[in-house]
């Protein structure tokens, strides 16, 4: 996939200058100019600072992830809702946001996710199948984080981000040019580890890129309740570059951080990417989002949707007809199925798995209560 | 005498407590409209304003260090910690600063701040979000830590904490939010750090806290059946131990089990053994046992009706400690 930036060298912030990073803000005082390569309208623009030129293979590509992303989605969804799942945190809405920066990543850079970066973990090659043993229950993880540098989902809130710094700071020290991808949301951004992690990737100029998608919401408190400056002017007062671009677009997301990751890998430093998106459906299966937001504000986002967006597009410039829609179609209720029947069979865990990995070592008190807990298991069982 | 359940009193106690003190606010994340995740907080915000229940930016060590601020001015700040394994980013300011400013201050300060965290498991969540770390509290000098068991103590015992001048670590059993039960919101309420006999009986004391009294009450319910009586104390307070209360019960069965789900190593249960088995060495007629979690981190929600200890647990070390 080639993308050309001409944002690949980074201008040094500035304090108090109108432009970071490649955006501008508006003179009248309201919302900062979003990075926009494809408008909710499926028209092509150009961006002074970021551009991006794929060919009608690669523009097929992201589409298709994107449909696969959101039919696995949906799937987890439903499967939640037959009590195959007992959670799950649904990608709807940020589709682009993920793909555009999963597919903005080289084999040999290392993502660090929170918790909902389906997508990502599709463009790294992670068993959709895999994303879902947490949620069933039968594991605190699920895949060998080191296997497609995918690291595991965490779920306290903005921990990931100095693991990602630290990591890149490893990366440096090696002397390689791979680079660090941290995501994490907006009500992340909060989090006292987020600010070190920004502290510490300036100090030591780590190569990571800080992707914060802003799907305006923490649960039930809006992305107000976290900052008083849009997110991405964060990175300003720790001297890094920070740039806002139109999550719900899959070209400009993916020429934002192609051109952040290479600001990293070429020794920049970090960049902060926030990518504008939306949550479309709840927090998660068990949060009820009725209870603090407007269903008006959905319909808002609802005609932004980056998959119809970009379908537009493929559409008008003749690059996707209706055979190969129905194709991807096919592949997605695939994918669904599959996605179903492994999970139906997911084994449960052995009981003994409780004692399993506690330690690298091993740990003589875990062995002595396991020997007890399996003493008392087989006096149970045997008729106890 | 009203029915309801634990989140129900929990709502009541928090309403009661801020009609009554106008120094109380709450704070702390999506308290507000959503009424917190447990709903809590449910409705709070609509009858008392958004300066007086408080939903606060996405940080834990935020929430507690600006609330021990709010209590330096004299407020009293009830803050909500929304898991159990999300306290830890604010443990620094509690560990470091909520628990000691007292007494670096010669006493001329006092910290007035209860830290409510719905804790341990039994409701199939994902990871942190079941854990017991109480034992990581009590274990802190300047902090009072309690858990109650049913609605009538949620109801008291969280409008004593906020009564309460020093930092109260208030642990709610989360998987018993629904459990309904009798409150007398007129009755002279038990002392916060008494210990309570929740069931009289003759040959062996088995002692709990938060989740665990009702799995206690199921085992001496299922004993009796066997003919053996089991007498049942709800511990209550974690910081104090009611340990005269407790060496009482002892003093009377002469055998203790402990039973909490934290694990086990360095745990409660070691404390209250210890304990005990100074004050009654001479009357035990068992060494005092323990039933728990493991030193393994909490399983996931597959494993955990297997990891949690439960009726049969609880009656197999009954048995070993009948049979000594
Ligand atoms: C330290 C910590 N505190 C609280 C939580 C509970 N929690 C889980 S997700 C969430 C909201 C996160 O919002 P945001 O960072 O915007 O990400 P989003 O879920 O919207 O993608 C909260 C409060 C947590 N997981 N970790």
């Amino acid at each position: 996939m080639s993308v050309k930036s001409t944002a690949a060298k980074p201008r040094t912030p500035r304090a108090g200058a109108g432009t970071r990073g490649g955006v501008k803000r508006r003179g009248s005082g309201g919302e900062p100019e979003l990075v926009q390569l494809l408008t909710p309208e499926g028209e092509r623009v150009q961006h002074s600072d970021y551009s991006i030129d794929l060919s009608p293979d690669e523009l097929r590509g992201l589409y298709r992830d994107m449909v696969l992303t959101r039919r696995f989605d949906a799937e987890a969804t439903s499967l939640q809702r037959q009590g195959e799942l007992g959670l799950w945190a649904s990608l709807l809405g940020q589709e682009a946001a993920q793909i555009g920066s999963g597919r903005a990543t080289r084999p040999d850079d290392y993502v660090f996710p929170t918790y909902r970066e389906h997508g990502v973990a599709w463009c790294r090659g992670v068993d959709p199948a895999n994303l879902l043993g947490m949620f069933r229950g039968v594991n605190h993880g699920g895949w060998d984080p080191n296997e497609n540098n995918f690291h595991l989902y965490t779920i306290v809130i903005g921990s990931q981000t100095l693991h990602a710094t630290g990591y890149a700071m490893g990366c440096a020290k090696d002397g390689t040019d791979s680079a660090v991808i941290a995501y994490f949301g907006d009500g992340a951004s909060s989090q006292g580890d987020v600010a070190e992690a920004f502290t510490f990737a300036a100090v030591y100029n780590a190569p990571v890129v800080f992707f914060c998608q802003n799907n305006q919401w923490a649960i039930s408190e809006p992305t107000e309740k976290q900052s008083r400056v849009p997110i991405y002017r964060r990175s300003e007062g720790y001297g890094f570059p920070g740039v806002r671009v139109d999550g719900n677009d899959v070209l400009a997301v993916l020429a934002v951080t192609k051109a952040a990751l290479e600001h990293a890998r070429s020794g920049q430093g970090p960049m902060l990417v926030e990518a504008f998106t939306y949550r479309m459906g709840a927090h998660t299966t068990s949060d009820d989002p009725t209870r603090y937001r407007l269903d008006e504000e959905r319909e808002q986002w609802e005609v932004k949707d980056p998959i119809i967006r970009l379908k537009t597009y493929l559409e008008r410039e003749g690059f996707a007809d209706a055979s190969w829609l129905t194709e991807i179609e096919a592949e997605s209720e695939a994918l669904g199925k599959r996605v179903r029947e492994a999970v139906r069979t997911m084994p449960d865990p052995d009981t003994m798995a409780i004692f399993e990995n506690v330690y690298a070592d091993g740990h003589a008190l875990v062995d002595e209560e396991r020997a007890q807990f399996a003493e008392y298991l087989a006096g149970f069982e045997g008729g106890h | 005498m009203a029915t309801m359940t634990i989140a129900k009193a929990l709502n009541e106690a928090l309403r009661k407590a801020l009609e009554t003190d106008p120094k109380v606010l709450l704070m702390g994340e999506d308290i507000g409209k959503l009424g917190g995740v447990f709903r809590i907080t449910d409705g709070l915000q609509k009858d008392f304003g958004e300066g007086r229940v408080i939903d606060t930016p996405l940080a834990e060590s935020g929430i507690v260090g600006t609330a021990i601020g709010l209590a330096l001015r004299g407020y009293r700040p009830v803050v909500e910690i929304q898991f159990d394994g999300f306290v830890f980013p604010a443990y620094d300011q509690i560990v470091t600063q909520l628990a000691k400013m007292h007494a670096r201050a010669l006493g001329k300060i006092k910290l007035p701040v209860v830290i409510r965290i719905p804790y341990a498991g039994g409701i199939g969540a994902v990871e942190h979000h079941s854990e017991s770390p109480e034992a990581l509290f009590a274990h802190i000098a300047g902090l009072k830590v309690v858990s109650p068991a049913t609605p009538q103590d949620a109801y008291w015992m969280l409008q004593q904490a906020i009564d309460c001048d020093d930092p109260v670590i208030f642990f709610e059993p989360k998987r018993r939010y629904w459990d309904k039960g009798e409150v007398a919101v007129d009755a002279i309420p038990h002392p916060l750090h008494a210990a309570r006999t929740v069931r009289e009986g003759t040959d062996l004391t088995l002692v709990a806290y938060g989740p665990m009294v009702k799995v206690c009450l199921e085992a001496a319910a299922a004993a009796a059946e066997e003919g053996r009586s089991l007498e049942v104390v709800d511990l209550r307070s974690l910081s104090p131990v009611d340990f005269d209360t407790l060496q009482a019960s002892v003093e009377r069965t002469g055998r203790l089990v402990v039973v909490h789900e934290a694990p086990v190593f360095v745990g409660m249960g070691a404390e209250i053994a210890a304990r005990i088995t100074e004050r009654c060495f001479y009357l035990l007629q068992a060494p005092v046992l323990r039933v728990g979690g493991f030193h393994a981190p909490y399983p996931p929600a597959r494993l955990e009706e297997e990891y949690l200890p439960g009726l049969d647990r609880v009656l197999d070390a009954v048995d070993r400690a009948l049979a000594y």
